[in-house]
């Protein structure tokens, strides 16, 4: 009985532990939240959406940022989404037990461990250097999409995984080949994992400053890129570059282009966490 | 047993010898089995019967380690020959598999992935191909209505019947079944076992099943497997009545298994 007690004893002391780890880890964010949206909610309007970066902060816009962005996470997505969808499939469905995918398997686990500023540099090298592309948002969204292809392809490879076995012997045993198999079974059924792993990681891209101000991103934008090719900043380089500022408004302006920068984060999510519901719903076994 | 002439041989294993690494799962075996009848393989678990049933449609081909010696023969041809496409194979080798196993998409289209994975795209042949299926299973009545409802949403012995029209679809003129209702009720299960009994009139069935009762019920002729021999094949009435072999007798009478 005694033991009994003493178990049930550490069984809630363990369950309080773990809310009071919650609630500190929330606590924290909502402090930070709190202390940016007071500083810089009274910023953003209009004008602040539609106004290049300039000397005087209370003149000072967002748009040359938030336009970079979105031309970056457009690149990025065109960019990582076939390679890394492509990745996942190969690994997930083909090459199952050769060595040569063992191999790119433990190489494939140490990228995603790899720092985003090394990404930075060998994008440096190789896509603005060696392949001519110069500080252009290509290079940029080059660069961040090799930074992110690992996730998509893990994430990816996961929800191949989930697809049970069986109705890829189905499809088999109807005379399908691999690749109708995976086209019209595998792929449909395993799509809102695959997007929920794509849209993290690009809200995840969004976020990177280090490996853009390796390859170029500019800190002073006054136009708004218009293709490819050209130069850009993007919303955390004019966030970092406000906030090293010394004025006060300038200060400002950074809380309130780090809850533009939030917003989007929390939107991208928010499409993923409805996408894998509505496919969860819709694919039970 | 009759002896069958070259001509009544639909399916035909010659000296068969199946490996999985190092293991040898099924030894030495020879059968034949005559168009439009219903064979039943029975033994205990891991004799090798689902196994011996997948080398007809090479479903082997994916497990690892798989490998075997002697011939299997389907219409006087070697499926393993290096020619022989495993896609077109399949089409006249049905299967139909232990859990009932519909894609999660709708009824309709259960039935026609078969014509569609082919490119056949006449939208008046597929609608035809779909209801013939579905009647031939004995689906028809209950889905016609919502055709367009998930396979998902069905009962585990809709589910099964499904799975048995989507491989009729395709037009086999074999079906093999491994333990099609081990997961079903009695009462889906007997109707699966008259679907078998209507089917055998355009197809040649054989079903591997763990269910003695079955067996004797809807099979012509029955294989007996144990630790990977083909122990004793004969009529199911001598089989089950007057066996030649003790092991089989034990077995059928659940002595072991």
């Amino acid at each position: 009985m005694i033991n009994s007690e003493k178990n049930r004893l550490k069984d809630k002391a363990f369950q309080y532990f773990g809310l009071g780890c919650t609630i500190l880890g929330l606590l924290v964010l909502a402090v930070f939240l709190g202390d940016i949206i007071m500083k810089g909610i009274g910023r953003i309007d209009w004008d602040f959406l539609t106004s290049f970066p300039s000397m005087r902060a209370k003149k000072a816009g967002i748009l040359s940022a938030w336009v970079g962005t979105l031309w970056m996470l457009g690149l990025t997505a065109f960019i990582s989404i076939p390679i890394g969808i492509g990745a996942g499939i190969y690994f997930e469905e083909y090459a199952k037990k050769s060595r040569l995918a063992n191999l790119l398997e433990i190489n494939l686990a140490n990228l995603a461990g790899v720092p985003s500023i090394i990404y930075g540099l060998l994008g440096l090298e190789i896509f603005v250097r060696s392949m001519g592309m110069g500080t252009s948002l290509l290079a940029g969204a080059c660069t961040l999409a090799l930074l992110i292809l690992p996730i998509i392809i893990v994430s990816t490879r996961e929800a191949l995984r989930a697809v049970p076995n069986s109705i890829r012997q189905a499809s088999y045993g109807m005379g399908a080949n691999t690749w109708q198999t995976i086209w019209h079974q595998v792929l449909p059924a395993s799509m809102g994992g695959i997007l929920t792993g794509i849209i993290l990681s690009l809200s995840r891209a969004i976020g990177e400053t280090a490996p853009l101000i390796v390859t170029g991103a500019l800190a002073y934008v006054a136009f708004v890129p218009s293709g490819p090719m050209d130069q850009y900043t993007v919303m955390p380089m004019q966030i970092f570059n406000w906030i090293s500022r010394p004025q006060q408004d300038f200060q400002v302006n950074a809380a309130a282009g780090i809850i533009i920068l939030l917003c989007i984060t929390f939107l991208l999510n928010g499409i993923a966490v409805f996408l894998r519901n509505r496919w969860q719903k819709k694919v039970k076994w | 047993m009759e002896k069958l002439s070259i001509k009544d041989k639909k399916l035909e294993a010659i000296n068969l010898n199946v490996y999985y690494g190092e293991k040898k799962v099924l030894k030495d075996v020879n059968i034949a089995i005559k168009a439009n009848t219903v064979t039943a393989f029975i033994g205990p678990s891991g004799c090798g019967k689902s196994t011996f049933l997948r080398t007809f449609n090479r479903m082997n081909d994916y497990v690892e380690g798989f490998r075997k010696e002697g011939d299997i023969i389907i219409d006087g041809k070697d499926i393993y020959q290096k020619m022989v496409r495993v896609e077109d194979l399949r089409k006249k080798v049905g299967m139909v598999f232990q859990k009932p196993n519909p894609f999660p998409k709708s009824i309709f289209e259960n039935v026609a992935y078969g014509l569609k994975i082919q490119g056949i795209n006449n939208k008046q042949l597929i609608e035809d191909t779909v209801e013939k299926s579905l009647k031939q299973s004995a689906l028809w009545e209950e889905v016609k209505d919502d055709l367009k409802k998930s396979a998902l949403s069905l009962s585990g012995g809709q589910q099964q019947r499904l799975c048995i029209a989507r491989a009729l679809a395709l037009e086999p003129s074999i079906l093999l079944m491994d333990e099609p209702a081990s997961a079903l009720d009695p009462i889906s299960t007997s109707k699966i076992e008259d679907l078998i009994w209507e089917l055998k009139e355009k197809y040649t069935i054989v079903i591997v099943t763990h269910n003695m009762q079955q067996a004797g019920r809807i099979s012509d002729n029955t294989a007996f497997f144990y630790m990977g021999d083909l122990v004793e094949y004969d009529e199911t009435k001598k089989i089950f009545t007057n066996p030649e072999k003790e092991r089989t007798q034990n077995y059928i009478t659940g002595r072991f298994g």
